[in-house]
């Protein structure tokens, strides 16, 4: 089967990986490269576990050939903390509890990531609607949505416009 | 031990809301989960999964897929060998060995679309799934029957031609789909009725629902040459798959050990075995390791959902209100192996009320859909849905308010149940009243919009737990527990040996041991983890501490007695001694000179696990033109012990109330003619997501500590399923004008109902 060379960046490193022309990028980045924070929970875009930013735009890795990454700057769980520090949503998702079993915590984190890099004071409604297309089957969302309102507030603060 | 002790007052670390032991592990990526294992040399497992709602297997050819390059291993269900079965416990239930076998790889027949026929072990996915496409499969067809009340009736397809109806007799003398009649009750409930000044009936129906973890099933098994095996997997409980696995594959279990992987939830559905028999059986076969993961859709297909019912019930009571007597049928759904939750459908049905005569009567169905397993609270929503529309019927027939009406026939301290216990140390009186007294109950509504309420009930169990302690040289000190960490338990362990041991909780670490590292414990569902493995973790910290005092009055040569150990400083009592506090830090860096390693590990079996209550209200609104309902407010309040970390509790009342509106408005399993499941995905099998859920403010009514548990904790993870069902139900009821029977209440039915009104 042949499979072909791709080079792309990964939470700013350059890689190098061999992909399957069928094989999906969430399968590459879990299988090749080894970032496993990165879920699968479905395989068909309906749960959000594999969120991941791709080129400034949240993809659901399941539903990227791994070819297509070709030249693209993605991001994963594995990059959000900076160097060590936990970014405002990983931090405040600790401090609501914001996570029970914490599988879909990382395609949560990262959706709201995208979020809040294009929209830094969402409303409610809002951070629900953008939300939506990650299911969490633990918390009800609740605290899900205030960590991200209060994580918003705390990057508006460090950077204020 | 007696119930009188009180819990201690003045509490540190029990009851605030620190940060979770693993809590940076699961935001960044680092955490290990079912799947994210790898080994040198590990092939991929794939399952050969029936098309098929009810065949029997002919014959299974798998000599073309054995060809095919790359394939290193093909097992059948002829590889197991269970014996004559017998059953495992389970927790909230037993498990038939032999049934739990023929479920992970059929045996002779298959019961429903996804039940596994054949497993391949190959060198990538894209070989394993080649090679399951090349084994062949001859099968013959049979007549197939989803339906409970359909399966029940005589000329039904029969699954099982051994299945004479239990808890009947004399024995049947034809098999059925009934596995077993469950007769419970007590009283003159004829004479009851007939003197009724009010009565009210109903026929509910509920569909099957799935758990939803997000997290599908995911092992990796490696069979070693010397006979010893490791599994690395996603579970509520190590030591069960141990179990299921050893009896499954006639192995002695010092033989396996089990790996807890981190887990993706799970809400009782992973409390048995799907993959890990047939993934060690492969890895035996070929001698190399062997992953196995599920697909979503292989999820919903093959493991288990929780029963469809259908029940009937009548309530009688005075004209004031007073319940005086019941009688309800149900009848759940087993899928394709005996065991649905009825009896505990039946056991918790009235367990809220005071009723003096009672009849129940629970059948246990099996069906051509896969077999159940446990969900949050088994087999109670659908039975309080069924009784707690009745009693808004009730409430509304009296212009009653149904909090009042509920007040007026809770069950108090005292009371005995109808399946024999004695009510103890319950809040349902006061969890009603602080329902009450919230300003959601008083919130006036909208038009259009209507507010519904409901009660529940979960007994919470304890049993077998075993955890450890170790001190550290440096002071600090680290927590084994025996129970993966489902939704937050680290923290509640390390928090309560914090609290015990006098330290802060940040020097306090808690980690989930394998099977070979810890004793034994029951599986982490029940609600029983904080309760039963709290227990043994608080036990072996005052052990921890008993040393420390000895340790102490032998450094100061006085009697141990005159030791008082107080926020981890041990202080000389003994007016005579002229020394200094020695704190655990102190006496942790000298342990070598006072006897040596600090450390203690506690078995026990827990009893006393108090059963928790929960009142849930909600408010809704209904779209006229699509029949979509928006759900505006919710409320969820409980009895919950004393809430050892608040906001892990708090979380739980959020996340089941989630679960229940799920069930109540949009969950079911869909089958088409064929008998097969036809909504098999996320996207048709449509579970809340954050749009469709208001924030849900809960209440945790903590009037009655459990005095069973060193800090009055109770299981608290699966009564706030119980009371959604019927919240939701009751509103979108008085909204449509008509009652509404039939779970869910899909947009489809809500607006045809409100045309039909």
């Amino acid at each position: 089967m042949s499979r072909k060379v791709v080079n792309a960046t990964v939470n700013g490193e350059p890689v190098e990986f061999l992909a399957g022309g069928g094989q999906s990028l969430l399968d590459a980045l879990r299988d090749e490269l080894r970032l496993t924070g990165s879920k699968e929970g479905c395989g068909t875009g309906d749960c959000g576990a594999c969120s991941v930013i791709v080129d400034g735009r949240l993809v659901c890795a399941c539903l990227m050939l791994a070819p297509e990454a070709e030249g693209k700057r993605i991001e994963t769980i594995e990059g959000l903390a900076d160097n060590g520090h936990l970014h405002p949503l990983q931090h405040q998702f600790l401090e609501h509890a914001a996570l029970q079993c914490g599988f879909c915590t990382p395609g949560l984190l990262m959706a709201s990531k995208a979020l809040l890099d294009r929209n830094p004071d969402p409303t409610e409604t809002e951070v629900r609607y953008w939300l939506a297309g990650n299911i969490c089957r633990c918390t009800g969302y609740d605290k899900v949505v205030r960590a991200v309102m209060d994580a918003a507030a705390d990057l508006r603060q460090e950077k204020p416009r | 031990m007696s119930d009188g002790n009180q819990p201690p007052a003045n509490l540190k670390v029990v009851g605030t809301r620190p940060i979770r032991p693993d809590g940076v592990d699961k935001v960044t990526g680092r955490a290990q989960f079912g799947a994210d294992f790898h080994l040198p040399g590990m092939l991929t497992g794939r399952i050969k999964r029936s098309p098929h709602a009810h065949a029997r297997i002919v014959k299974i050819d798998v000599s073309a897929a054995e060809k095919l390059p790359g394939v290193k291993a093909i097992v059948t269900g002829a590889e197991f060998d269970v014996g004559a079965g017998g059953d495992i416990e389970a927790g909230e239930h037993a498990a038939a060995m032999k049934d739990v076998a023929d479920n992970c790889l059929a045996n002779g027949k298959v019961f429903y679309k996804g039940h596994a026929v054949a497993a391949v072990a190959a060198t990538s996915p894209e070989i394993a799934a080649e090679a399951v496409d090349l084994i062949e499969v001859a099968y013959e067809v049979l007549p197939h029957v989803v339906d409970v009340d359909a399966a029940m009736a005589p000329g039904a397809p029969v699954l099982h031609e051994d299945m004479f109806t239990k808890g009947v007799m004399p024995k049947p003398a034809k098999a059925s789909n009934v596995a077993q009649k469950h007769v419970m009750g007590r009283g003159d409930v004829a004479g009851a009725f007939a003197a009724a000044d009010v009565v009210v009936e109903g026929r509910y129906t509920t569909a099957a629902v799935h758990q939803g973890y997000i997290e599908p099933h995911a092992c990796v098994a490696a069979w070693g040459a010397d006979g010893q095996s490791t599994i690395w997997c996603s579970s509520q409980g190590q030591f069960l798959v141990r179990a299921m696995t050893a009896r499954i594959l006639n192995l002695p279990l010092s033989d396996i050990k089990v790996i807890p992987a981190e887990i993706g939830g799970g809400f009782g559905g992973k409390t048995t075995v799907y993959l890990e028999p047939v993934a060690l059986a492969l890895s035996r076969k070929c001698g190399r390791p062997v992953k196995l993961v599920m697909s979503r859709e292989e999820v919903f297909l093959a493991s288990g959902p929780t029963s469809g019912s259908s029940m009937d019930i009548r309530l009688a009571a005075t004209k004031d209100g007073k319940l005086t007597a019941a009688e309800m049928t149900l009848r759940y759904q087993a899928g394709a192996f005996a065991g649905s939750p009825v009896n505990l459908g039946c056991m918790t049905a009235f367990a809220c009320y005071d009723v003096e005569h009672l009849a129940l009567v629970g059948y246990d169905v099996v069906s051509n859909r896969p077999k159940v397993a446990a969900y949050r609270a088994p087999g109670a929503p659908m039975a309080a849905f069924a009784v707690e529309c009745a009693i808004d019927d009730l409430a509304r027939k009296l212009n009653i308010d149904p909090i009042d009406l509920r007040i007026r026939n809770a069950v108090k301290d005292g009371a005995k149940t109808v399946y024999g216990a004695t009510v103890r140390h319950s809040a349902f009186v006061e969890t009603l009243e602080a329902v009450k007294a919230h300003p959601h109950y008083k919130a006036k509504l909208g038009p259009g919009q209507a507010r519904g309420v409901a009660a529940g009930f979960w007994f919470n169990i304890g049993g077998e737990s075993s955890a450890a302690v170790h001190v550290d040289e440096d002071g600090g000190a680290t927590v084994v527990s025996s129970n993966p960490d489902i939704g937050g338990s680290r923290a509640s362990m390390a928090m309560m040996a914090a609290e015990t041991l006098g330290l802060p909780i940040e020097r306090v670490r808690c980690t989930v041991a394998d099977t070979t590292s810890i004793g034994f414990s029951g599986s982490t569902g029940g609600s029983r983890v904080t309760f039963a493995t709290g227990m043994a973790v608080v036990e072996a910290a005052q052990k921890v501490v008993a040393d420390l005092k000895r340790r102490a009055a032998q450094t100061w040569e006085c009697d141990v007695a005159h030791v008082d150990w107080k926020d981890g400083v041990a202080t000389c009592l003994d007016p005579s001694k002229d020394v200094k506090p020695l704190s655990l830090k102190a006496l942790a860096g000298k342990s070598a000179r006072t006897g040596g390693p600090i450390a203690a590990e506690v078995s026990l079996n827990a009893q006393g696990a108090a059963a928790g209550y929960g009142v849930h209200v909600c408010d809704l609104e209904i779209d006229p033109e699509t029949g979509r309902t928006t759900i505006l407010r919710y409320t969820a309040a409980q009895d919950v012990g004393r809430a050892i970390h608040p906001a892990y509790v708090e979380g739980q009342l959020q996340g089941g109330a989630a679960q229940g509106v799920g069930w109540a408005l949009n969950e079911e399993y869909v089958y088409n003619a064929k008998g097969l499941l036809d909504n098999a995905s996320f996207l048709d099998y449509r579970m809340p997501v954050a749009s469709d859920l208001p924030m849900i403010d809960t209440i945790l009514v903590e009037a009655k500590p459990n005095p069973r548990h060193p800090y009055g904790a109770k299981g608290v993870g699966e009564v706030p399923i119980v009371p959604s069902l019927a919240a939701v139900a009751n509103a979108v009821s008085a909204i449509v004008g008509r009652r509404m029977t039939s779970l869910p209440l899909s947009p489809a039915k809500v607006l045809a109902a409100t045309r039909a009104s």
